[in-house]
């Protein structure tokens, strides 16, 4: 008879071993649709490590592609402290591209230098207004916001091809659904010449250690994590639990928002209804990996962007489908869960837990 | 008005409708039954693509239509089976596993639909499974043309609301499979595995959100797209909240949806050049977000839905 019962203590070097090591099983579970497609592993491993690391260029491609999943990945990271639901960082993400091309392609006469910040406030707001809606529908009817994020994606992205092919479409894209480019003024200035890297990273890092900073620290982090850990204690302890919802989906629905406005704003300069391969989806494999910790999102983000930029070069030098990556992002999210167990459970023989006990 | 009369009354709605119905059919049934053993599965939207993507495979690799059915539900007890042991001995964030499910469920299959066919401009086309053209009904008026048309796919759905009706209602392991899902401790104390009831109805639940995904496959479509299952499974989910978990009215909302579904079509050709057609597009993930709203208050959840049960721990 086994019989599954709580650690006693958590170690840290569980919490710090179980998602690195779910990144390297992911990895090396890779090998197996490697074979598949007639690859030989080694030599696409190889291959994957040049295309993350073989040249400045690469690597800065890497951090290109790290930017948009630390936003959705803190987005995720936060309400899921919180135990709010937001799977909804994709049509989020949407709204934040589609009002900084809104207001980047000079529909507002603003002068220059506020342009910019203008954009990114504007665009965050979008996104934030995104995850008010849910926030609304689950606290005054109860309508479960994983359905109501889930479908208000497919909603959102409808909606965006209907104003690429109205209001926000380029007159001169010659009937493609595209919308006019972001005007010079309004974008994000780029880190390194000749590489796509643009400082959109930088916004990305100091609001990870801004939200770390706030989550350990603050009363409002304090009041997040005990709506999480324990709803009805947390009413019971005096903390409006129906405002402290409403402040993190403003805060995740906000940072989804920014990962369009660094995308359109940083490195594509107009919006096309492809401007997202998934960032929003991935941000909660980004978030789970980091153990729900922001500057553990920062890592997982970096991780998982070198897995699809590494993929992507691999599928190109060898013919493998690039969805390769997309099994090994899958992949490390169900096996950090499994690690997750691993590190807060064991497993004993029932005659030997009574016998110690 | 004349115009949407006009349309309620013709036989092609309705065939459309049921058409339309089928696939949330199985989904809502598999989602119900998970449920109602108290497990949420999100992985619906992957075993969905599964289904769709195997059912398929299988016949273009030359397995006949039943035999494509079959492997599709295989598929899709498989990623249940996978789900069920996250959530249920191990008792993880069935909200997460399921996620995961569903990219891993999707990434599998478009993997494998692409290395199977690296450089194909157009999908592979099999021979689906045609309107069951009985007889005599068939002739009969409205009804034949509605329900003798078709396909053998649709005929299953419609029966397993039944099966599964009559199995929840009226067998001892459909007692057992709802009492799992609302209190595990009295299904233990009688002796009953909570661990085999919840992972077998996951599992089973699973295989028919896969016959969701090849009624569009083999049924619907005679191809695999990427991206065919376009929410149908989040969609399934809101559903049967609607539904409150009962398989006739499980029925009655897919149908409902699917009439819907149909008549904005219908309606698109009729005013399309006074509204942009997206907006047709948005309806159906919309009303299923009002009919979820509808139906949240008074829902009445399966109490243990998401709470992990330890054998030996109360």
């Amino acid at each position: 008879m086994i019989r599954i019962e709580p650690r006693q203590t958590q170690s840290r070097a569980f919490t710090l071993g179980v998602p690195i090591l779910s990144a390297v099983i992911a990895l090396a579970f890779a090998a197996i649709p490697l074979l598949a497609a007639g690859a030989n592993p080694i030599a696409a491993y190889a291959e994957m490590y040049r295309g993350v690391f073989g040249s400045v260029f690469a690597f800065s491609e890497v951090l290109t592609r790290a930017t948009p999943l630390i936003f959705t990945g803190l987005a995720a990271a936060l309400a899921f402290r919180a135990k709010l639901w937001n799977i909804g960082a994709e049509g989020q993400l949407y709204l934040g591209a589609m009002a900084a091309v809104a207001i980047g392609s000079g529909v507002l006469d603003v002068s220059g230098i506020l342009l910019l910040p203008l954009i990114v406030v504007l665009g965050a707001a979008a996104g934030a207004a995104g995850m008010v809606a849910p926030t609304y529908l689950k606290t005054r009817f109860g309508a479960d916001e994983v359905v109501t994020t889930l479908l208000l994606n497919f909603i959102i992205l409808i909606f965006v091809q209907m104003m690429l092919e109205g209001p926000l479409q380029d007159p001169m894209s010659l009937g493609w659904p595209q919308s006019a480019p972001v005007l010079e003024q309004g974008m994000l200035p780029p880190l390194l010449e000749r590489m796509r890297v643009h400082s959109g990273l930088i916004l990305a890092l100091i609001l990870a250690g801004m939200a770390q900073f706030m989550l350990a620290r603050s009363v409002w982090g304090f009041r997040l994590r005990a709506v999480g850990e324990n709803a009805a204690a947390a009413r019971h302890a005096g903390i409006n639990v129906k405002r402290s919802l409403y402040g993190v989906a403003i805060l995740s629905g906000g940072l989804a928002g920014l990962a369009g406005v660094s995308e359109v704003a940083g490195l594509k300069g107009y919006l096309t209804a492809d401007l997202s391969p998934g960032f929003g989806y991935t941000g909660i494999v980004v978030a789970m990996l980091a153990g729900l910790s922001p500057v553990g999102v920062v890592i997982a983000a970096l991780f998982i962007a070198s897995v699809f930029v590494g993929a992507d070069s691999m599928s190109r030098a060898m013919g493998v489908s690039s969805f390769l990556a997309d099994l090994v992002v899958s992949m490390s999210l169900l096996c950090v869960l499994v690690g997750g167990f691993v590190a807060r459970y064991r497993i004993v023989r029932a005659s030997t837990a009574r016998a110690a006990s | 008005m004349m115009d949407i009369l006009n349309i309620l009354l013709s036989e092609s709605f309705w065939a459309a409708s049921l058409r339309i119905a089928t696939p949330l059919i199985f989904g809502v049934l598999g989602a119900l039954i998970c449920e109602r053993a108290g497990v949420l599965n999100l992985g619906i939207e992957g075993i969905f693509v599964v289904g769709a993507m195997c059912g398929w495979m299988a016949v273009w690799l030359g397995a006949g239509l039943w035999g494509g059915v079959l492997v599709a539900a295989l598929a899709g007890a498989f990623f249940g089976l996978l789900h069920a042991i996250l959530t249920v001995p191990l008792g993880l964030s069935q909200h997460v596993s399921g996620l995961g499910i569903t990219l891993f469920a999707t990434s599998v299959s478009y993997y494998t639909y692409r290395t199977a066919l690296p450089n194909v401009s157009s999908p592979p086309r099999i021979e689906p499974f045609q309107p069951l053209d009985l007889p005599i009904l068939s002739d009969l008026p409205f009804l034949g043309s509605v329900l003798f048309q078709q396909t053998a796919l649709t005929w299953l759905a419609l029966l397993l609301v039944a099966v599964v009706w009559y199995v929840m209602n009226r067998t001892a392991l459909g007692v057992a499979i709802q009492a799992v899902g609302d209190n595990p401790d009295s299904v233990d104390a009688q002796g009953l595995s909570v661990y085999a009831l919840r992972m077998g109805a996951v599992a089973v639940g699973s295989a028919l959100m896969a016959l969701g995904g090849a009624f569009l496959t083999m049924s619907a479509f005679d191809a695999f797209f990427f991206g065919m299952v376009n929410g149908r499974g989040w969609v399934c989910i809101a559903l049967v909240i609607f539904a409150s978990w009962r398989p006739g009215k499980a029925l009655l909302g897919a149908l409902l949806f699917g009439a819907f579904d149909a008549l904005q079509v219908r309606l698109q050709t009729e005013i399309g050049a006074l509204v942009p057609g997206q907006v047709f597009l948005m309806a159906p993930y919309i009303l299923s977000i009002i009919a979820l709203v509808i139906a949240a208050r008074s829902a009445d959840y399966p109490r243990a839905l998401l709470t992990p049960w330890f054998k030996g721990q109360r």
